[in-house]
């Protein structure tokens, strides 16, 4: 369910399909095919985050994708942000709205780690 | 027993057949120095009334379906039944940790399910896929944690030894390994306080107590302060898991061991790209899973170990 939250939120903010309604923002429905979200990827392969520095702007949007056979996790070293665990293919996105230096990690296997730079518009 | 699919296999198989057979490796710990003698001879040797046997079984990743075994229930159940076919009934079963594969609820169903069949009481600590519900590890405890303290060690007594589960897979730090935490080691500190030196202790945790591959993550950041608190005790046997195969060392008066998975090996340290599974010949995986057996052949003396694969 989370993840196909994410998808929706995204699809729905590429495509700008954000919709009024009694004054609240509400989103598409989730039965709409909704591609995976374009902009930046890190895969993770033999327990290693690829980039494992990323460079992005405020805004975006970056998608992990888990391609090892053993399931990991995405946590922000401040926990600022986590996934849920992700299985084989298991995806998750995360939108960085704040400039800053994000280190992040496995939960599982804490001696994975990555970063995401993100730089002001 | 033992196929013989070819010749490059016999001497492998032999030493299958030689590890059902009984005669495998048997660690016994003499002034701080491992040695090995046969099983056969062990076991001819007159066993006292206080003498006990139990058994450890580790990761076994129920749920786990991927290539380097399509089915980790069965290879379960296949231990099972080793356990259930044992002449003599061990008193009970350590499980060092990763029970689960997702810590699914239909996957802790299961495997309670299969190592019931034993009808042996089990003791359980998590391995790190047994903390992956969305409260980091509550279903685990509200299922196996009645009794214990914090993410669930604890720790009994049977029969004069001291058994002491920890959990080194909970709150892990970025760019760290195993971690055991402040709250964890004081809790041992006093435990262990009023205990006397010559109490056999058994320590059982999911992730090595020592650094086995620091690379990997194999290793607790903090084991050398529990390790300090059991300096003093003349036996003391560290049983791990997390790595899937058979490591053992021995500092002082303290003996390391881990056990293999029933679910699937990993490579040694360093000699792959990572420590994924590791995709073996469907004929030789039983081979590299199995379990351990732990035997108090003297009250006071060390326990002896005898690790045993599923191959048969």
């Amino acid at each position: 369910m989370f993840k196909l939250g994410i998808y929706t939120l995204a699809g729905a903010l590429t495509l700008g399909l954000i919709v009024l309604s009694g004054g609240a923002a509400a989103l598409t429905p989730a039965s709409i095919a909704v591609p995976a979200p374009a902009g930046p990827k890190v895969n993770i392969d033999n327990f290693t985050f690829t980039p494992a520095t990323l460079t992005v702007g405020v805004g975006t949007t970056v998608t992990w994708t888990n391609r090892d056979d053993i399931p990991h996790t995405v946590m922000a070293t401040d926990r600022s942000f986590k996934s849920k665990v992700m299985d084989t293919d298991g995806v998750f996105a995360f939108t960085f709205t704040k400039p800053g230096t994000y280190g992040y990690f496995c939960s599982l296997h804490p001696h994975m780690v990555g970063t995401v730079v993100v730089k002001g518009a | 027993m033992g196929d013989q699919d070819d010749d490059g296999h016999h001497r492998r198989d032999f030493l299958k057949c030689v590890a059902w057979a009984g005669t495998g490796a048997l660690w016994t710990v003499s002034g701080g120095v491992a040695s090995s003698i046969g099983l056969d001879q062990a076991l001819a040797a007159p066993r006292p009334a206080k003498g006990f046997t139990f058994l450890q079984i580790s990761d076994s990743h129920i749920g786990f379906a991927k290539p380097a075994n399509p089915d980790a229930r069965a290879t379960y159940r296949q231990a099972v039944a080793k356990v259930i076919a044992m002449p003599v009934k061990p008193d009970f079963i350590i499980h060092t940790g990763d029970i689960s594969q997702l810590s699914r609820d239909q996957e802790f169903d299961d495997a309670d399910q299969i190592i019931g069949e034993t009808g042996l009481t089990v003791f359980h600590i998590p391995g790190e896929h047994d903390m992956l519900d969305d409260e980091n590890g509550k279903a685990y405890l509200a299922r196996y944690g009645k009794g214990s303290q914090g993410a669930g060690w604890h720790s009994f007594d049977h029969k004069g030894v001291h058994f002491v589960g920890l959990i080194n897979v909970a709150n892990l730090k970025a760019g760290g390994m195993g971690n055991l935490g402040a709250d964890q080691i004081d809790w041992l500190g006093k435990d262990l306080t009023g205990l006397s030196a010559s109490t056999p202790i058994v320590v059982f945790a999911h992730i090595p107590l020592w650094t086995v591959y620091a690379d990997w993550g194999w290793g607790t950041e903090d084991a050398g302060q529990a390790l300090s608190l059991l300096k003093r005790f003349g036996s003391v046997t560290v049983l791990n898991g997390h790595i899937h195969q058979i490591t053992q060392k021995v500092e002082g008066n303290i003996r390391f061991h881990t056990a293999r998975s029933t679910a699937f090996p990993q490579p040694v340290g360093g000699t792959a790209p990572s420590p994924g599974p590791l995709e073996v010949p469907t004929d030789q995986l039983p081979s590299m899973l199995g379990l351990t057996t732990a035997t108090i052949i003297r009250g006071r003396e060390p326990l002896a170990l005898i690790d045993a694969t599923l191959a048969a």
